[in-house]
This record gives C-alpha cells, structure tokens and sequence, in this order.
C-alpha cells in the first residue's frame, strides 16, 4: 500500500495550485452556496425547542387538533428533503468544475 | 408464538446466511472486507445507508417514544432526519475524498501521527462497544419475549449470526443484511401505517383529534414537554441527535462502499427519501400504539415502551402481522450489529495493528486475517459484556453512544476539514477531551445516578442534572481542540501535511497515484 507518499515528498505542488484563480473560485463558489443553507437548517433545528420550551405559540392549533408544533415539525421534513435535492443538482456542477482543475493543473 | 412465526423467522435466518455463503466468495482484499471492494451501486448504498440508520432504537424506540410520550418521542424522528443535513453539506465528500476505510483514515489523511490515529481509533471503539451492548441486550429481551427462550440463548443466537455475517462475508454481506432489513422495515413500517390509517377512516387530522383522549397525558400528548420539561435539557439532547449521526463510525463507513463520490452522492439521494418516509410513518407506529394497544398495556411490556411496534402489529394484524414485524425487528438488530462490528473491527485491525503498529506495512492477507481476528474479539468481548448485563437499564447506552461521538469526533472531523491552523495536538486534545467529558457527565448524571435503589447502576442524587451532557461535552471538543491547536502552534510534528493539499484533497476528491 502506497501510505508512504501520503506523507512523504508531494508529487504536486499543492501551495500553488490552491493559490490559482480556478481553484479559488471553486472553493469560494461551494462556500458561498452552502452557508447559507447550513445557517439555516441550524437556526431553524434548533428554533424548535426555543418555540416549544419558552413560548407557547407552537400550541395554536393549526388544522384540527394538529398543532403548529406538529406543523413545524413536518416543515423540517420538507426542508431536508429540499435541501437534498438543491445539494445534489448544485454537485454536478462543482463536479465538471473539479474535472476542469484537474485537468489544467493535474493532467497538464 | 405459532408456526408462522418460526417460519418467518428462520425465513430471515436462512436467505441472510445464503447471502454470506455468496459474499464470502468474494471477499478476499481488505479493500473487500472492510468496504465491499466500493463495488456497491447508487440505490444499494443508499437502501444499506438506510439500513444502518434505521437501527432498532428507530424502529422500536421511538415507536414506543411516541406511543407513550407523544411529541417528545417525534423529536428523536426530527433529529435523526436533520442530521442527514450535517452529514451531506459538511462530512460526506470531504470524507470519502480524504479517507480509505475508516474516520481515522480521514484525519490521519492531514495529521500522520500516531497518536492521533489512535485516539480516533479509541473512539471508535468506544462508541461501538456502548452502541453493541445496547443493542444486544436489547435483542437478548426481544427474541426472549417472543420466543420464551432463555437470555442468555437469545444473546448468542444473535452474536454467533453477527459474527458469522462479518468473518466470512465482510462487509457485502453485511450491505446486503442491510438492504433486506431495510427492505422489510420499510414494508412492516407502511402495513402497519395503513392499517392504522384505515381504523381511522382515512382521516390524518381525524387521528390528531382522537389522540387529544386516547392516552393519560390528554391534549399535553400533542404538545412538546411530556418528558421534556426543562428545555436546556431538550436542547442537549437535540445536539447529540443532530451532530452524533454525523460522528458514528458505522454511518460513516458507508461512504466508503462505494466507487466514488458522485455515487456517494447519489445514494444519499435513495436514502434521504427511504428515511426521511420511514420517520414520517413513525407517527402512525406511535399514535396506533398509544390507541389501539394503550400505555398501560406497553408499559407492562416494556417500561421504556420498546414492545409498542410488535404489539400494535399483533392487535391490528393478528399472530402472522406481529411475528413478521419481530422478525423485521430481529433482522434490525442483526444488521445493525454486523455494521458495528465491522467498524470496531476496522479500528482495531486497520487503524491501529496496521497504521500504528506496522506503519502500514502490511500484506493484503495480513490485513485480512487481522480483521478477522479484530472481529471475533470485539463480537466475543460484547457477548460477553452482554451476558452480563440483562438486568442493565441499557437505554442511556445509546444516548451516551450519540453523545461521545458528537463530542469526541464531529468537531476533530470538520475542524480536519475546516480550519487552517489546526494541528496535531489540537486534534488529540479534542477528541480525548471529548470523550472524557462525554464518559464522565454521563456517569454523574440521572441515567446513571438515580436515588431509587436499583433504577440506575448508582444510588444517589445525580451530580449532573441533564441525562445528556452533550450541551456541555460538544462545547468542551471545540474548546480543547481550539487550546491544543495554541498549544502545540509552535510544535513542529512530523507526517502533517499541509493545509493546501487537504483543502485540495477535500474539494476535488484528488488522490496520488499509490494511494
């Protein structure tokens, strides 16, 4: 098994190459996709105990006896398998962008 | 238990055995053994990645969750579906494009040291060994309920299966264990749901209303607070469900079965929707028990409700609907043991025989037989912890479990991803650190200390007031790993790649050739 070149001398200059505009794009371009959708998948989690422990709003009930607090927790349901989605699309995209870094900078 | 049962039952046993006999065949590299030789497609990744996470705390936990607590239990359904959030926008490629078989790869993939793989590795096998125990009592008691054998039997029936699945079919038997489970988890899991929504006529909110009376909480069933009553509490739970998925050894693993990243990716798509459908139905599983089979009569079965499921089968479907949902239950069980047997045997044989002791010269055969070894000794050293522990209260063993692995792994995890200036000692102080605060809050806490004789494993007033300390243990990973990373700043440690080539490594999936 090849372990010894995983620390040994690089065959890649990687200081350069995570120094160049395409790879800094890239990175920034996955950064600026996925906070926003991290921030909030987090913020709304854990809203829900906040809502339920300190305030009673979630109690209102919303259809029938189902209560907001319910609905909220169908909300999340929704959201993940959105985000899921939206994360998989946007993926393809960074994938033929990581092939064109290989290429130009790796393959030569 | 009527002949239908058995039949069911040895049905599971025998179609899983015949699987091993046809995986065995094909395993022969460690590359096979510990990761199916990536050779898994999309969707069965993605069926064996639903598998592992619908372990039988899902199933029969929180069936009995909801049954007995109402929204309360639902928290676990929300929590355990979020997670998949952490694992896909921040864990998975990174991951798979650092790592080889195991976690500890991918954070021996920036820092070479030893000891950091060996930390890692004590993690891992920390977290399996509280995970298996819970599990194999928990078995031992089913197969005891169902079949009226004794215990003790019950637990080595299961243990012998586990490890006859991991010896000779590695890690495509246990895939496949996986895929059937979760095949007929899914098909128990929306049988049941139908029969229930069928005693309902049909009427999704008609059941919310019917649930305002049906259980002794009244209208406080529908709301959150039933257990729950102290939200700092809540909220610490609520942080191990959310982040100790994303530190699980075994889920993890599941990254690796597959060829690359894009497939990776698409099996989550497969999970995502078998899973995300699964936790929808527990609702169904949870409010049909609390109707139709009632608190009272789970409670006599199992105090922490863990018999709901099986028994509302039985009421809704009679002795063939209730022993098919057993064997479902049992064949959950089966699977998800075999996948942590298979994580705790790789820490023990690739991580640390092979990374640390042989400086990862080790033969294809070696790694093999090392792994195999690795297997019988964590499965034999479970039986035995499980033998001896029936009369245990093992459910906080499955939160403790989430706990460490939210504090001990998840902040070396994205740190190793993340964070330039992280080093060495960082990454050692924050996994230890994690661990121990992790082991020790949970020690003094109500799960353990109970002034009740014989409730917990102490009498005694807990020193800790949460059962679940990772409010204050997940805080503790960062704050350490943040120390350490100062302390160690000037240090200079050999075998720690730079940050370029993991930043590179991470985005782009990038191996060297050799590797």
């Amino acid at each position: 098994m090849g372990n010894q070149s995983k620390h040994g001398k690089s065959t890649l200059d990687y200081e350069k190459i995570v120094e160049t505009e395409d790879f800094k794009a890239l990175v920034k371009r996955k950064k600026t996709f996925s906070r926003p959708y991290v921030v909030f998948f987090f913020a709304a989690y854990f809203a829900l105990p906040l809502l339920t422990g300190y305030t009673k709003i979630l109690e209102t009930p919303a259809i029938g006896s189902m209560n907001y607090t319910w609905i909220y927790a169908f909300s999340m349901f929704i959201m993940v398998w959105v985000f899921t989605s939206i994360y998989m699309n946007k993926a393809k995209h960074f994938d033929n962008d990581v092939d064109k870094i290989i290429e130009k900078n790796v393959l030569k | 238990m009527s002949l239908i049962s058995y039949v069911i039952f040895f049905s599971v046993i025998v179609l899983t055995l015949y699987i091993t006999y046809w995986a065995a065949k094909q395993t022969t590299t460690a590359s096979d053994f510990y990761t199916a030789g990536g050779s898994l497609t999309g969707w069965q990744n993605g069926m064996a990645i639903a598998g592992d996470y619908l372990s039988a705390a899902s199933f029969l936990g929180i069936a009995g969750a909801i049954s007995l607590n109402g929204f309360d239990g639902f928290y676990y359904s929300v929590g355990w579906l979020t997670a998949y959030l952490v694992v896909l926008f921040l864990i998975a490629e990174p991951l798979r494009n650092l790592g080889k078989f195991t976690m500890a790869d991918m954070i021996g993939a920036r820092f070479g040291a030893k000891k950091v793989r060996g930390a890692a590795a004590l993690n891992t096998i920390t977290i399996v060994m509280f995970y298996m125990l819970a599990q194999l009592v928990g078995a031992g008691a089913l197969i005891k309920l169902l079949f009226g054998i004794e215990y003790w039997i019950a637990v080595l029936i299961v243990g012998t299966m586990m490890l006859i699945y991991v010896l000779f079919g590695g890690m495509t038997a246990t895939s496949w264990v996986q895929i059937i489970k979760a095949v007929l988890l899914m098909a128990g899991t929306i049988i049941i749901s139908f029969l229930v929504l069928m005693k309902f006529n049909f009427n999704f909110i008609g059941m919310f209303d019917a649930m305002k009376t049906a259980t002794p909480h009244g209208e406080a069933f529908l709301n959150s607070g039933v257990v729950y009553k102290d939200t700092i509490g809540l909220i610490s739970v609520l942080i191990a469900l959310v982040l100790g998925t994303a530190g699980l050894p075994h889920i993890l693993m599941r990254f690796f079965t597959v060829k690359d990243a894009k497939t990776a990716r698409s099996s989550v798509i497969y999970s995502v929707w078998i899973i995300g459908i699964f936790y929808v139905l527990t609702i169904f599983l949870g409010f049909g028990a609390a109707k139709f089979v009632g608190a009272d009569a789970i409670i006599a079965e199992n105090a922490a409700g863990n018999m709901a499921a099986p028994m509302l089968a039985g009421v809704l479907g009679g002795d063939a609907l209730e022993s098919f949902v057993a064997a479902v239950a049992f064949a959950t069980i089966l699977a998800v043991v075999a996948g942590l047997v298979l994580s705790g045997a790789s820490a023990i044989a690739h991580d640390i025989y092979g990374q640390i002791f042989k400086s990862g010269k080790v033969t294809e055969k070696e790694q093999v037989n090392a792994a195999r070894w690795a297997s019988i000794a964590i499965g034999v050293f479970s039986i035995l912890l499980a033998l001896g522990s029936e009369k245990l209260n093992v459910a906080f063993l499955v939160s403790l479990a989430f706990c460490v692995a939210a504090s001990a792994n998840v902040p070396t995890i994205l740190l190793t991803i993340y964070w330039k200036r992280f080093n060495t000692t960082g990454a050692v102080a924050s996994m230890l650190t994690g661990l121990i605060v992790a082991l020790v809050l949970v020690a003094i806490s109500p799960s353990v200390m109970n002034p009740v004789e014989g409730a917990t494993l102490i009498t005694g007033n807990p020193i800790f007031p949460y059962a679940n300390p990772a409010i204050v243990s997940v805080p503790a990973g960062f704050l350490a790993a943040w120390i350490g990373t100062l302390v160690g700043a000037k240090r200079i440690e050999k075998d720690e790649i730079t940050y370029a080539e993991v930043r590179f490594k991470a985005e782009t999936g990038y191996k060297e050739l050799g590797n």
